[in-house]
C-alpha cells in the first residue's frame, strides 16, 4: 500500500504524491477540457429550451392582474363569506382602487383576467372604470356602481375578484385538465358546457394513437423489405422514404389538398374505375388528417425499424424454421420479437411527434379534428389569454414526459430519442 | 484626405439611413381581395403623394401587438383589426388614442365607426351564398341553411363560434333583434348549440375568407356562410355566386396604431388620407364593402351600391355584431364550441 494513503509523507513518497497530482491536475484539464467543448450546447440548452419551459409554467401559475390593481378590494373581501354580496366597505375600496389606476390598460387587464373566470366581467370592469370619479362614502360609490351595472349587487363578481386575489394561482392548470375551484376554494369538476379540454385532450390522444398504428402497419413491411434487400439498392429505396422526409411539411400538406378534394386525384380515380358514384369526403374531416399525418410521420418509424432489423440476424429465423417451425410462426415467434425495441422506439417517436401536432390538423381538419396545440395557439394568438395557453403548453409537456416515464419502465431499454 | 471623406460619408449614411427609414409607415391589413382594393384606394395613391409606406399581411392575431407594445418595439404603424379586438385592445391599452381633429369630422362617419381607439375603416357582412349555376331552389331563409332534407348537401361554415351561433338562432327562428339577447341566457347558448351541432356532420369548415367561394365554385358545399367582398371578388373573375343578404351580420374594420408606435403623426395623416371620401369612394368600388364615410355615397354608381351591405335593401333585415357581447362572452363560447 502507498504510503501517502497512510498519511505519512516520506521525501520519496512525497514525490509520488507529487506525481499523483499533477496527473490529477492533468485529468482535471482534459475534464474541463472535453466540458468547454460541450458548454456551447448546454448554453443553448438552457438559454432555447430549459428558460423558455421555466418561464411557460411560471406564466402558467401566475396571476398579478387583480392582486396589483385591486390590493385595498382584495383586503376588503379578505373576512367576507363568499355567500352573498359584500358589505358596502369592499365597494368603497374598490371605488379607491380604480381611482388609483394610472391608466386604462390596468384596467382593461383587470377586465380580461376576470371574464376569464366569469364572462361579462369585461364590461363591468370597464363600465365601473369610465364610471369613475368615485369619492365620498362607501354607500355612496356602491349606489354609483350599481348604477353603472346592476350586476355588482350580485356576488359572483366578488368571488372572482377574491379568488384571484393572489399572486399565484393553479386556476390555469386546473382549467386545463376540466376543474376548477369552487367560492371555498374546494377542487371540483367544471360544469358539464365549460368542459373542454378533457375531449380535447382525448381527441389529440386518439388521433396520435390511430396514426401511430398505421404507421406501424405500413411501415413494418417495408422496413422489413428494405433490411433483407442488399445494401446497394436497399441504399436507393431508402432515399424515397428520406425524400419527402426531407420535403417542407407544408409542401405536403398543400399537396395532399390537391390530392384528397373531391374533384382530386385520388376521387377521380376512384370515380373513374367505378368503384365509388359520389366523391368521397376525404377532406376537412378525421380522415384527412390521419392520411396526411401518417405519410408525413412514416419515416419516423422507418427508420428506428430498419436500423434494428438490420442487425437482427437472419441465421435464428432459418434454425427455427429448420427445427419444424412454419414460416409465418418463424416470423412471429422468432424475428418480430427481436425487433420489439425497433418497433417500441418508432412508436414512441411517433407517437410523441403527433401528438404535438399544429400544421397538418389546422389545414386539413375540421372544427373537430383540432388537437391541443390548435388551443395552444388559438389563446396565444386570438384570445391572448397566456395563462390559459401556458397551462396548456405544460399539459402537453406532462403527457409527453408521463409517457416516456412509462415507455422507459416498460421497456426498461435505455432508448435515445431522435 | 479621400479616405476620411469615404469614411464621413458612411457615418453620415448610418446616421441618415434610420432616420430616411422613419419616414416609412408601415401598414398592415389581412390580406387577399380586400388588400388589393385597399391597395388600389389608398396605399398606391398615397405613395404618388410622395410617401413611403410598407405592407404587412396578417390574420389578426393580436398577441404580436401584445408582445410588440409589452416589449416596446413597435413596428406596425397602422394595423386593420376586427371589430371587438379593437374595443378589446383599447380597453387594455395596446393602441393609441385617436384624435379625431386630425383625421376626419365624426358627422361625415357611420356611428359605429367613431371609437376611441380605432376608426372605422369599411362595412363588411357575413352572408349566406350559393352558387347560382349549380343550385336549383335558391335558399329563402336561414331555416333552410341548417334543413338538409330540404336543400341537401353540405354547408360551408366558419371554423369557430362567431356568427355561426348568430345563424343558428335565426334558423331556430329567433328574430334579428332578439339573437343576442336570447344568445346571452344559458337556454339561447344551449338553444344555438344545440342547433349547430345537428348540423355538423353536413358542414364543410372554413378558415381563410378565400376557401367558402372554393368551395362553392368546386361544387364541395351547396350553401356557404362568407364575406360578402369574396363573393364580389370571385363573380369579378367570371362566377355566378349569389349572396342571400337577409340575417346576414355586418361589421366594420377599423385602423388602429398600437401604442408606442414610432410616427403617429404620419399613421395619423395616412389614416385622414384613408378616410376621405374620394378614396373611400375607390375602395368600395374595388371590393363590395361599404365605404365608413358616408360622403363618398354620393360617389359610387347604383350597380356598386346595389352589392354593399350599407345598401337599405341589404341591410334591411341585417344584424350588427354586438361587440360588447362578443368581447365580454367569446372566449367562453369559443371555448364551448371547442369541446
Amino acid at each position: 500500500m502507498d504510503s501517502t494513503m497512510q498519511g505519512h509523507p516520506r521525501p520519496p513518497a512525497a514525490n509520488g504524491s507529487d506525481l499523483r497530482r499533477a496527473l490529477a491536475r492533468a485529468e482535471a484539464r482534459r475534464k474541463w477540457r472535453a466540458f468547454s467543448l460541450t458548454l456551447p450546447l448546454l448554453v443553448f440548452l438552457l438559454l432555447t429550451l430549459l428558460v423558455p419551459i421555466a418561464a411557460l409554467l411560471q406564466r402558467a401559475v401566475e396571476n398579478p392582474e387583480v392582486a396589483a390593481a385591486l390590493p385595498r378590494t382584495v383586503q376588503a373581501l379578505a373576512p367576507w363569506n363568499r355567500q352573498e354580496a359584500p358589505g358596502a366597505a369592499a365597494y368603497g375600496a374598490l371605488g379607491q382602487d380604480l381611482m388609483q389606476l394610472a391608466d386604462s390598460a390596468d384596467a382593461g387587464a383587470v377586465a380580461r383576467r376576470l371574464n376569464a373566470e366569469m364572462p361579462g366581467a369585461r364590461s363591468m370592469v370597464m363600465g365601473a372604470y369610465r364610471a369613475r370619479p368615485f369619492d365620498g362614502p362607501a354607500e355612496a360609490v356602491r349606489a354609483r356602481l350599481l348604477d353603472a351595472d346592476p350586476r355588482w349587487s350580485e356576488p359572483d363578481i366578488w368571488r372572482a375578484i377574491a379568488k384571484n386575489g393572489s399572486r399565484w394561482t393553479p386556476d390555469y392548470l386546473l382549467a386545463s385538465v376540466d376543474l376548477r375551484r369552487d367560492a371555498q376554494g374546494h377542487v371540483e369538476r367544471m360544469p358539464e358546457e365549460q368542459r373542454a379540454f378533457g375531449s380535447i385532450l382525448g381527441r389529440t390522444f386518439s388521433i396520435s394513437a390511430v396514426v401511430t398504428l398505421f404507421c406501424l402497419l405500413l411501415g413494418y413491411p417495408l422496413a422489413w423489405w428494405l433490411a433483407s434487400l442488399p445494401e446497394r439498392r436497399a441504399n436507393v429505396l431508402m432515399i424515397l422514404v428520406l425524400v419527402p422526409f426531407w420535403t417542407s411539411i407544408l409542401v405536403r400538406v398543400a399537396a395532399w389538398i390537391v390530392l384528397l378534394q373531391s374533384e382530386g386525384l385520388v376521387n377521380r380515380g376512384l370515380m373513374g374505375l367505378g368503384l365509388i358514384e359520389q366523391p368521397l369526403a376525404l377532406l376537412f374531416n378525421r380522415t384527412g388528417v390521419v392520411i396526411a399525418m401518417v405519410h408525413i410521420l412514416l419515416p419516423f418509424m422507418i427508420l428506428p425499424l430498419y436500423s434494428v432489423m438490420k442487425s437482427v440476424p437472419p441465421t435464428y429465423v432459418r434454425a427455427a424454421v429448420s427445427l419444424g417451425s412454419s414460416p409465418l410462426a418463424a416470423f412471429f415467434r422468432v424475428y418480430v420479437p427481436q425487433t420489439y425495441p425497433g418497433i417500441g422506439a418508432g412508436a414512441l417517436l411517433v407517437f410523441i411527434l403527433a401528438i404535438g401536432y399544429y400544421v397538418t390538423p389546422a389545414l386539413l381538419g375540421g372544427a373537430d379534428d383540432q388537437m391541443l396545440s390548435y388551443y395552444i395557439a388559438r389563446y396565444t394568438n386570438v384570445e391572448v389569454n397566456w395563462g390559459m395557453a401556458c397551462a396548456l403548453g405544460a399539459l402537453l409537456l406532462a403527457a409527453t414526459l408521463l409517457l416516456y416515464g412509462v415507455y422507459r419502465r416498460t421497456a426498461k431499454a435505455d432508448l435515445a430519442l431522435g | 484626405m479621400k479616405q476620411r471623406l469615404i469614411a464621413a460619408a458612411t457615418l453620415a449614411a448610418c446616421f441618415a439611413l434610420p432616420a430616411a427609414a422613419q419616414q416609412q409607415l408601415t401598414i398592415v391589413n389581412f390580406g387577399g381581395a380586400n388588400a388589393n382594393a385597399q391597395k388600389k384606394a389608398y396605399y398606391e395613391p398615397y405613395e404618388k403623394a410622395g410617401n413611403k409606406l410598407v405592407t404587412v399581411e396578417y390574420n389578426g392575431e393580436q398577441a404580436r401587438i401584445k408582445a410588440m407594445v409589452e416589449t416596446r418595439k413597435v413596428t406596425w404603424d397602422v394595423v386593420e383589426v376586427e371589430a371587438p379586438d379593437a374595443v378589446r385592445g383599447c380597453d387594455e391599452g395596446l393602441f393609441e388614442k385617436l384624435d379625431y381633429s386630425k383625421i376626419v369630422d365624426k358627422a361625415d362617419l357611420l356611428p359605429a365607426a367613431v371609437t376611441e381607439c380605432g376608426v372605422g375603416m369599411f362595412v363588411w357582412s357575413t352572408v349566406m351564398a350559393y352558387n347560382g349555376d349549380k343550385l336549383k331552389t335558391a335558399p329563402t331563409s336561414w331555416a333552410d341553411f341548417f334543413d338538409v332534407k330540404k336543400i341537401p348537401g353540405k354547408r360551408g361554415m366558419r371554423k369557430g363560434a362567431r356568427y355561426n351561433l348568430e345563424f343558428a338562432l335565426l334558423a331556430d327562428g329567433v328574430k334579428p333583434a332578439d339573437v343576442y339577447k336570447v344568445l346571452a341566457t344559458k337556454e339561447g347558448a344551449d338553444r344555438a348549440f344545440k342547433k349547430l351541432t345537428e348540423l355538423k356532420p353536413n358542414i364543410q369548415w372554413w378558415e381563410a375568407g378565400a376557401q367558402a367561394p372554393q368551395f362553392l365554385v368546386a361544387g364541395d358545399v351547396v350553401l356557404t356562410t362568407v364575406f360578402n367582398g369574396r363573393i364580389d371578388a370571385a363573380n369579378r373573375e367570371g362566377r355566378n355566386l349569389k349572396i342571400f343578404w337577409p340575417g346576414g351580420i355586418y361589421d366594420l374594420d377599423y385602423w388602429v396604431i398600437p401604442k408606442g408606435a414610432p410616427n403617429k403623426d404620419a399613421s395619423l395623416k395616412f389614416i385622414a388620407f384613408g378616410m376621405r371620401p374620394e378614396n373611400q369612394a375607390v375602395y368600395a368600388q374595388n371590393i363590395a364593402y361599404g365605404p365608413a364615410n358616408t360622403k363618398a355615397l354620393a360617389r359610387l354608381d347604383q350597380k356598386v351600391l346595389d352589392d354593399l351591405p350599407t345598401s337599405p335593401a341589404n341591410a334591411k333585415e341585417a344584424l350588427q355584431l354586438s361587440v360588447p357581447f362578443w368581447a365580454d362572452q367569446g372566449e367562453a363560447l369559443e371555448k364551448r364550441f371547442a369541446a
